[in-house]
């Protein structure tokens, strides 16, 4: 039986229906993400499990009890919020600890606890530093050390790596992971981001306008998008209409066809494999590792990422190619 | 140009200087002389020695630091709530904070009487210790525009839903939250607001004199009506007392920590 499981979930602000009939259910020790743009009701569904929300109508339970009507103190569920939420008044120490003291453990135990998780956090020697004498990264640390002393049933993070630097981000989303995984805590992460979707969970909830457009494991996410608002929300998907599909691969579809800019093969203008199409390289970006291009094949401009492994791999404008396309890397979408 | 209208900035803040200060210079001047020899603070000496001095003075400080009290531990969790969970009520809260300073004392203290006179169905003017409390209270109205306005701008400084909704998170009871999260990070806030409240009730007149309380704003029309020199020393002394309560703000929001929406 899943630990969490949410059935039904709706929630309306006035007029405005933020949630339709949301349902997932997770394991014990599971990282799940919900991705999706700003106000597609994934912040509002993990609001509702904190318990700082009503659902309109639905049921949320925990471990089989039903917490939907449950207040936040009494749920046991820790939450990581964007913008930290330390308490000004305390420094690290004290911020970490008040959970505990909440709950009435003794000094002695909340000292052991409270060094203890500074240390899977890695912010020994900090322990007497106010948050506004500390990092953006090193806040959000107590604040995840602050969830986790307590020892939550299932952990919420909210968009907790947005307000943070690039390398801060990187680093920071790692070490997350990592201590998710040695504790075993079933943790939701909320985000906009799909490479921090994509490197950090177990499975993924794409979510619009307050539904599920597909759930799955990251790669099948990635890889097999069920919706064109998938396609385009992972990754930077070519997506081709009927016409233009019929129009350059002789494909007869219904939506939309996507295709993942690195499953195209770029091969010299002189190739004589079968089943290739001509192309012209109209643009280049040079993105680190890798070298987009922008190549016009029969008037439809295909996007092709190829890796940057040497200065000579970049091909200059105005380029004839010849582009290969798998057809197990032609996906139809609704 | 810039040199003229610089110029007659200068000559606004003189004479606006000179305006305030004129008054005073000459109020000090004169309460030094009340020896016939030159200056002297014979006239503080005789004001601080005054039994009457003490008694209302102390009745005004006690009735100050009650009503600080009282209004804190009503508006604190109003504002809070209000911030928290009825912000629409906002612009209603602030109109009736606001009630005070457009309703004059005296009608206020006209329908208390009217209200609670000895035959009503809550005497409270019955005895001292009633009308005291009657007294407390209106005090506490008097200064709901300083203390509201005061502890909603030190709450609209910090991020209260967020805090409050990671200390529910943490399992810390409302009284927790309050006390332990909320109120330490508005102190500064409510301390602003407790020695506004302390200036306000430290000379207030209407309301103590028409319920016949001895505080320290009657005692200061009495002495004036009937000495020379110690009105003047005085009126400096509650001047300095309310300078006092003003350098403390100061002094305790340069030492509060910048306000912080997220921590």
């Amino acid at each position: 039986m899943a630990y969490l499981t949410i059935n039904n979930l709706h929630k309306r602000f006035d007029d405005h229906v933020v949630v339709h009939d949301f349902n997932m259910s997770i394991e014990q020790g599971e990282f799940v993400t919900f991705l999706g743009p700003s106000g597609c009701g994934k912040t509002t569904v993990l609001r509702m499990i904190a318990g700082f929300e009503t659902p309109t109508s639905g049921q949320i339970r925990v471990g089989g009890d039903d917490i939907t009507h449950q207040s936040p103190q009494k749920r046991g569920i820790g939450m990581v919020f964007q913008s930290y939420a330390l308490f000004p008044n305390m420094n690290v120490t004290q911020n970490i600890g008040f959970g505990l003291k909440m709950r009435k453990c003794d000094g002695a135990e909340i000292a052991r606890k409270v060094a203890e998780v500074i240390k899977l956090v890695e912010l020994s020697g900090k322990e007497n530093h106010y948050p506004h004498e500390l990092s953006g990264g090193q806040r959000q640390r107590v604040a995840l050390a602050r969830a986790l002393v307590v020892e939550p049933r299932i952990l919420l993070l909210d968009e907790p790596l947005s307000a943070l630097d690039a390398r801060i981000r990187k680093n920071l989303r790692e070490q997350i992971r990592d201590i998710q995984r040695r504790l075993g805590l079933t943790t939701i992460f909320v985000t906009h981001d799909q490479e921090e979707a994509l490197t950090m969970s177990d499975r993924i909830f794409v979510m619009n306008q307050g539904r599920v457009e597909q759930e799955g494991r990251a790669e099948m996410v990635y890889t097999q998008p069920a919706t064109e608002f998938v396609a385009r929300f992972m990754g930077n998907y070519n997506l081709l209409g009927a016409a233009d599909t019929h129009r350059l691969l002789g494909l007869d579809i219904q939506g939309h066809l996507a295709i993942r800019p690195e499953s195209i093969h770029v091969l010299d203008a002189h190739s004589q494999q079968a089943d290739t199409l001509a192309g012209t390289i109209r643009q280049h970006q040079l993105l680190g590792s890798i070298i987009r291009y922008q190549i016009d094949s029969g008037g439809v401009t295909l996007q092709v990422d190829r890796l940057n492994r040497t200065a000579s791999d970049l091909m200059p404008v105005g380029t004839e190619v010849r582009l290969q396309i798998s057809r197990d890397d032609m996906r139809e979408v609704r | 140009m810039k040199s003229t209208s610089r110029l007659g900035a200068w000559v606004a803040i003189a004479i606006g200087t000179l305006y305030f200060l004129l008054p005073l210079i000459a109020t000090f001047e004169f309460s030094l002389k009340m020896n016939r020899d030159g200056y002297s603070f014979e006239a503080y000496k005789v004001v601080l020695s005054d039994p009457g001095f003490q008694a209302t003075f102390g009745y005004s400080t006690l009735m100050a630091v009650l009503t600080i009290i009282v209004g804190i531990v009503l508006v604190v969790p109003t504002a809070y709530w209000i911030q928290l969970k009825l912000p629409r009520l906002r612009p209603l809260v602030e109109f009736i904070t606001l009630l005070p300073l457009v309703i004059p004392a005296i009608v206020i203290v006209f329908g208390y009487l009217k209200l609670y006179n000895s035959s009503s169905w809550l005497p409270l003017t019955g005895n001292e210790r009633a009308t005291d409390f009657l007294l407390m209270c209106s005090y506490v109205t008097l200064a709901l525009p300083y203390l509201y306005r005061s502890i909603d701008a030190g709450l609209r400084a910090i991020d209260v839903r967020t805090l409050t909704e990671a200390a529910e998170s943490l399992g810390a009871s409302w009284p927790s939250i309050l006390l332990q999260v909320i109120f330490p990070n508005v102190k500064s806030a409510i301390l602003s607001g407790a020695f506004l409240t302390f200036a306000v009730v430290i000379g207030e007149f209407t309301m103590a004199s028409l319920l016949g309380r001895p505080a320290f704003g009657p005692y200061l029309q009495l002495i004036g009506a009937n000495r020379a020199y110690e009105p003047s020393a005085l009126a400096i002394i509650a001047f300095m007392v309310t300078w006092a309560s003003m350098g403390l703000i100061q002094v305790f929001a340069r030492n509060a920590r910048p306000a912080r929406k997220t921590a």
